[in-house]
């Protein structure tokens, strides 16, 4: 009865998320970052990062999710990410090769900075994979938001 | 050689899934665990005996690997297989906005 | 002709369909000119690579610099270039068409971003020399195509694109297990050192077990007979710029050419798996012709004919001599050519008059003349009437079965031959000729870029025929003497690695 007149979820939840959503968020960006030394990279990192958003989106309910990122900025954010990708494949034409490694060649092992290009593909395909999943969860919503009112 | 085994049972049940049900629901569910068996086939192929994770640490000395290709490869068929039942997932709620049912069966508008 | 060209086949579609995604919802105009630009750079860049195939005959790209098979490679060579060809002409006449077309629908931006992304993933399954590459763009064109499909969210694109999307994925499993399987035996996914290495290793039924997933899988997106029963709900659903596309180029990428490249070059050809080929042409043609002649729709008619047609290539490639491959190549362009032109007609009707129903249209001839004629010469093309360019892959496809000693498949494909022009006249009988309605009095023809993309698909079929003089001929011969060579495959793509 009291889910009702507010939405989301009730007291504990929503507490418990204002404590641990920034902790989501920055584990999924480690997760990205050290994509070259642990297990991980782009792809999980970024369906963590999703995950931060729609952990709140689920707790407080869509409008607050939307006002921290709004769907057209997910939308911008999604395309900015795949052509970050392209683009550093792109410039892999100036050492002669598509996707050649031509940024940091000769790193020392188990260090951050190095592997070459790998770190900023893990940037760029988490952009992409984040904001394309939230975007497609936000979008889900709407679809049962609109079920619901008819 | 049993492992194998198990892994194609678990596809034949994803096929009996979306041969059988007359749900849409369950007939996505079953194509994504036709997905699952197929990826589990795929990492399990990539074991060598003895082997342990292909990952280099710091400061130990790691003398027998398993393959890290296939696990690149089932990297990108799980990512494959998230947008194939996300597209899914979107047809069958605009099925419903359309038909007002699940049942496959009452799906049929078009035939000959 | 540098080799450093070759990446520019998936970076240009790609390229173009995030920059879309990212500024097409600030106006329509911004859409049309991208990707319109894209398909023609595409189209320049394809007819290059035909033009000027270094004398070797072979261009391979290593991505990144590695060596494959340590590497992924991209592979040029004579089928290669023939079916850059054949996809990137037909995928820039119909962008052409969809400006006009394509106003009819919403978002427009959302359109050209999936169609860009399918034209990425067939131009990546020509191009690449690797097999999980092959995999992966496959996916990346089916899953664009699944959308594209319901593109028009009524009630019967959602049904059909969730059938054509639990088959698809299916049949995606089914080559993910395959080339699992392959990959275990030969511990390597290079195209040329799969093929290396099972000479080295020897036959053992497990290739058996390969080939039979492998022809369901491709099977299944090449529409073969057992496997077709997407189709017909699928390709009429999708809006008119997608049938064609659809019909036209996809299902001969994504099944015809993989099928060809797995079985020719990296499996090895046997008789056994020949005749497979053939007996599932020969099925294809007659399941296809039968049950067209029986459709009141007229999109649902061409879906059945191409059913019937992809049979005759199969067919074709089934029979094995140079005479056969070298007919069902040149029936693999035409097919393009004219099922492209035949789906953009029903498209020009359904957009004129608002229907697609036989029984409903009559008489267009007086109010539609540039599409009355264009779907006259389509119809007389796959009919196989002489001298248009349907006639003439037909004819080489059965003097090389009679060659062959296949009498009785050589008199069924000419049986086939008249269904089809039966049906196609009944198609150009019940919808341009006869009593106009009174109800479609008022219409008018379509505008400029349908008619243009039309007039140039049409002025095609009629030069098609000369493709087979001996100026032109190499175009469609290179093709034919990489999937002659077969395993010579491996050694020809290792020598031409720098």
């Amino acid at each position: 009865m009291k889910n009702n007149k507010e939405p989301g979820m009730t007291l504990i939840v929503k507490t418990i998320t204002r404590l641990t959503v920034g902790l989501i968020l920055l584990y999924g960006i480690y997760i990205v970052l050290h994509g070259h030394i642990s297990p991980g990279g782009g792809f999980a990192g970024g369906v963590i990062i999703a995950l931060s958003f729609v952990h709140l989106m689920l707790a407080f309910g869509r409008e607050v999710a939307l006002k921290k990122l709004s769907q057209a900025a997910a939308s911008i954010l999604e395309s900015l990410g795949a052509i970050m990708f392209l683009s550093i494949a792109v410039l892999g034409f100036l050492g002669g090769y598509f996707f050649l490694n031509f940024f940091l060649n000769k790193g020392r092992p188990f260090s951050l900075f190095s592997a070459g290009i790998i770190p900023l593909c893990n940037i760029a395909i988490s952009l992409k994979v984040g904001a394309g999943l939230f975007a497609i969860f936000v979008v889900l919503i709407l679809f049962k938001g609109l079920g619901e009112e008819e | 050689m049993s492992v194998y085994f198990l892994c194609l049972i678990l596809f034949c049940i994803g096929l009996y899934c979306v041969l059988r049900k007359r749900n849409i629901i369950k007939i996505i569910i079953g194509l994504g665990i036709i997905e699952y068996a197929v990826n589990l086939f795929f990492v399990l192929i990539g074991y060598r005996a003895g082997g342990r994770a292909p990952i280099l640490a710091k400061d130990q000395v790691v003398l027998n690997m398993v393959d890290p290709i296939p696990q690149a490869l089932v990297l990108t068929a799980i990512v494959i297989g998230l947008a194939t039942t996300a597209l899914m997932v979107a047809i069958a709620i605009r099925i419903y906005e359309k038909f007002g049912t699940f049942d496959i069966t009452k799906i049929r508008k078009l035939r000959g | 002709m540098n080799h450093n060209l070759l990446p520019l086949y998936v970076i240009i579609p790609l390229g173009a369909a995030f920059l879309i995604s990212l500024f097409g919802k600030i106006s329509k105009r911004i859409c049309d000119c991208l990707a319109n630009l894209a398909t023609f750079f595409l189209l320049g860049l394809s007819l290059l690579a035909a033009v000027y195939k270094p004398l070797t005959g072979i261009l391979v790209y290593k991505v990144g610099g590695w060596i494959p098979p340590i590497g992924i490679c991209l592979v040029l060579d004579g089928l290669t270039s023939f079916m850059l060809v054949t996809v990137n002409l037909v995928s820039f006449l119909v962008t052409i068409y969809s400006i006009s077309y394509m106003e009819k629908y919403t978002d427009k931006w959302k359109f050209y971003t999936l169609f860009m992304l399918m034209l990425a993933g067939m131009n990546g399954i020509i191009i690449t020399g690797d097999l999980f590459n092959l995999f992966v763009f496959l996916e990346i064109a089916s899953i664009a195509s699944y959308a594209l499909v319901a593109f028009g969210t009524e009630r019967e694109e959602l049904e059909a694109s969730f059938k054509y999307a639990v088959m698809g994925s299916v049949a995606s499993s089914f080559i993910l297990l395959g080339i699992a399987l392959l990959y275990s035996y030969t511990s390597t996914l290079n195209m040329a050192d799969i093929s290396r290495a099972l000479d080295i290793k020897g036959i053992s039924p497990i290739i058996s077990f390969i080939a039979v997933l492998f022809l369901a899988g491709f099977g299944l997106k090449a529409a073969l007979v057992p496997f077709h029963a997407w189709l017909p709900d699928a390709h009429p659903s999708a809006p008119a710029p997608i049938s064609a596309m659809l019909s036209g180029i996809f299902i001969k990428t994504l099944g015809v050419y993989a099928l060809c490249r797995i079985f020719f070059n990296i499996l090895g050809i046997s008789q056994n798996i020949l005749f497979i080929f053939i007996i599932l042409g020969i099925i294809s043609q007659i399941v296809g012709a039968i049950l067209a002649i029986a459709q009141n729709d007229i999109k649902r008619m061409f879906a059945y004919s191409s059913i019937s047609q992809i049979g005759y290539i199969i067919f074709a490639l089934g029979i094995g001599t140079p005479l056969a491959i070298l007919g069902g190549l040149f029936h693999l362009f035409n097919h393009a050519i004219f099922k492209a032109l035949l789906f953009l007609n029903s498209g020009a009707i359904e957009y004129s008059t608002g229907s697609r129903n036989l029984k409903s249209l009559g008489g267009l001839n007086s109010r539609l003349p540039v599409t009355a004629s264009t779907s006259l010469i389509g119809s007389m093309s796959i009919a196989g009437i002489p001298p248009l360019n349907g006639f003439w892959s037909k004819l080489i496809i059965i003097i090389a079965a009679i060659q062959a000693g296949y009498f009785g498949f050589a008199l069924i494909a000419i049986l086939v031959s008249i269904v089809t022009l039966a049906y196609y006249l009944k198609f150009m009988g019940f919808t341009f000729f006869g009593k106009l309605d009174t109800a479609l009095l008022r219409i008018k023809e379509v505008p400029l870029s349908m008619r243009l993309s039309m007039l140039i698909l049409a002025i095609i079929c009629v030069l098609g025929g000369l493709l087979l003089i001996p100026q032109f001929r190499p175009f469609l011969e290179s093709a034919a003497n990489v999937l002659l060579s077969g395993k010579g495959y491996a050694g020809i793509v290792f020598g031409a690695v720098k």
